[in-house]
């Protein structure tokens, strides 16, 4: 017995660990890993990208290589200048489809973030009959596609004289469901008190919600814009618009890419200019959007 | 009985009247939610409804919708064999790709969030990206070519295991898992965002407490902690999934052609499109827009009820 616990007491030298563990739960063969697979599952994902924009670098006889490589040997720009001429040699010149697509986007997104932001300020802060049946009925709404409704849509948009008009992208924009949920969840994150301060000292209800609420929600801003702007640039209108001079840049773009064989080239070009807007605007709001999905949770 | 009845009458006119003077107080709240309200009932309240009308009526547009009852979902049950192709394959489609699509972004949401801010941030891009690249997934067109210039045929023949090209996309019998590889890897979406940025806002305190509980390794931590916590989240980026699971169509359509060989790649909504926007034949149309409606919300509540009972 004694020497049992003579053995119990006696001390090892104490050796400070190579590695360290981050963190009490977490153990180093773990964190290892799961590293190496998050790694390998990004490479994995972002490969078709990269093989997207070094092909857009390919001139043309490369494309057709055999067998097929990854990376350009002598990459150019000529895929992207003979964009530009086939777009200019088009019967509706390029800056017509771009200004469309920029007007539908801009317009587009400015509406539904004022009028969104509108109806989310009362939502989230008022307390009125009927206030939490309609935000419910939004909800159910981000439930189903916009496929489920295109058809009436379109016969609603034909009835009120908009198709083969930007309004019939433009109007139906402004009511995205989504943009609402998330400003109504972020906004109600907002002290109650500051309205109630702007309220005593005799703001009205307009003033509060522009000159009050909407400055405090910028990172909401941004999140909308990004969801809006995603939605209409990708946009390509096929269903409500059909003469020529009033048709998207995707839409364009995408007709060329259609064009066969001979086209692979700008086609890999079409596809990287297509793809590159949105990734840039999320790579530089991507903070605000984060702070913004964190309210976004659903409850019940 | 009927004092009863009485009582609750009067409870009712009660309580509309309190609502009516509410209502009349808060005015401006109409009028600040009138705009986006009408909007709404324009376009996807008035939508629906008019679906579920005209998916009774026989309407060509050039005629007027003609009432035929229940015609349009009996043949589209027991005659459309193209539907049946079209839902076995959304919900194929559905089942494989939601439920791993959402788990995955939430494991990678979950692995993500310990890392340092920085790469945090450019992890974030890498894995949301391919849902925002606008139709770059037409890039696995060319992976996938049928002939020896393809990137899988190519390394497949180089390695001998295949002598002769395999025509991917023109196969049926691999089609529809060529088109579940590219939803998964676009599948990363709105959801994976609201879970990166719920996980950065659990309570740090709640961990430390875990440890003090006798919580042993990540899974743990995991389920007992970080689930719980997220419980809204995972909400909002289920309904996110299954919307997106449903309304497949712009995938296969570029992958597999419009209209598809043998119809192996028709989903609910290319038959949509196919009856809306080629034959023009709206009613029919529109009851299969009334049938995806329908299995989106009853699967929604479904998924939601399911979401209700985690970590408790």
């Amino acid at each position: 017995m004694a020497k049992k616990s003579k053995k119990a007491v006696e001390e090892k030298p104490y050796r400070k660990p190579i590695i360290k563990k981050r963190k009490p739960n977490r153990s180093i063969w773990g964190d290892f890993f799961l590293y190496l697979f998050l790694v390998l599952v990004a490479m994995v994902m972002v490969f078709p990208i990269v093989y997207a924009i070094s092909s857009a670098l390919k001139p043309l006889d490369e494309l057709f290589k055999f067998p097929p490589r990854i990376f350009a040997q002598h990459p150019t720009l000529d895929n992207f200048s003979d964009l530009f001429v086939t777009m200019g040699k088009s019967w509706v010149t390029f800056s017509r489809y771009l200004f469309n697509t920029v007007f539908i986007t801009f317009v587009g997104t400015a509406g539904h973030l004022i009028i969104a932001s509108m109806g989310a300020f009362v939502l989230a802060k008022y307390d009125f009959p009927g206030n939490e049946t309609f935000f419910k009925v939004v909800t159910v709404a981000m439930m189903f596609t916009g496929y489920v409704t295109q058809i009436p849509n379109y016969l609603l948009l034909n009835k009120l004289g908009w198709i083969d008009s930007y309004w019939s992208i433009i109007i139906p924009a402004f009511a995205s469901p989504m943009g609402l949920f998330l400003m109504k969840q972020f906004m109600e994150g907002l002290p109650t008190s500051l309205i109630e301060a702007a309220k005593i000292d005799g703001a009205t209800e307009w003033r509060v919600f522009s000159q009050i609420v909407m400055p405090n929600v910028k990172p909401a801003w941004m999140t909308l814009i990004i969801f809006s702007v995603q939605g209409l640039w990708n946009n390509k209108a096929s269903t409500y618009i059909y003469s020529e001079e009033k048709k998207t840049l995707v839409y364009a773009l995408q007709q060329i890419q259609s064009g066969g064989i001979a086209r692979t080239g700008q086609g890999a070009a079409v596809l990287v200019v297509v793809m590159i807007v949105p990734i840039i605007i999320f790579v530089f709001s991507e903070s605000q959007i984060l702070e913004t999905m964190a309210s976004s949770g659903l409850k019940d | 009985m009927s004092e009863y009845v009485r009582k609750y009458f009067i409870l009712k006119k009660h309580n509309l009247q309190v609502a009516w003077k509410k209502a009349k107080v808060r005015k401006m709240c109409y009028l600040f939610l009138a705009p986006y309200a009408i909007l709404f009932a324009m376009f996807y309240i008035y939508p629906v409804v008019a679906s579920i009308y005209y998916s009774f009526t026989y309407y060509n547009i050039l005629e007027p919708p003609r009432f035929i009852g229940l015609q349009n979902y009996i043949s589209l049950i027991l005659q459309d064999d193209i539907f049946l192709v079209g839902v076995k394959n959304t919900l194929m489609i559905a089942i494989i790709t939601g439920p791993l699509g959402y788990i995955l972004s939430f494991l990678f949401a979950w692995l993500i969030n310990e890392l340092p801010r920085m790469v945090r941030s450019v992890a974030v891009v890498v894995f949301y990206a391919p849902s925002i690249a606008g139709n770059c997934y037409v890039i696995f067109s060319v992976f996938f070519r049928g002939d020896a210039y393809g990137y899988v045929n190519a390394a497949l023949i180089n390695m001998g295991i295949i002598d002769s090209p395999i025509l991917w996309l023109i196969n049926p019998a691999y089609m529809l898992p060529i088109c579940m590889v590219v939803i998964l890897w676009m599948s990363l979406g709105t959801g994976f965002l609201s879970f990166v940025a719920g996980l950065q806002c659990v309570d740090k305190s709640q961990f430390e407490a875990g440890y003090m509980d006798g919580i042993k390794n990540r899974w743990q931590e995991l389920w007992y902690i970080t689930l719980p916590n997220m419980k809204p989240m995972l909400m909002f980026g289920a309904v996110m999934s299954i919307t997106q699971a449903f309304g497949v169509c712009d995938v296969t359509m570029a992958l597999c052609g419009y209209p598809s060989t043998d119809y192996a790649a028709r989903t609910i909504v290319t038959h949509l499109f196919d009856y809306g926007f080629s034959r023009f034949e709206m009613g029919y149309a529109c009851a299969i827009a009334t049938i995806l409606f329908l299995m989106m919300i009853l699967c929604n509540k479904a998924i939601q009820s399911l979401l209700r009972r985690v970590g408790t």
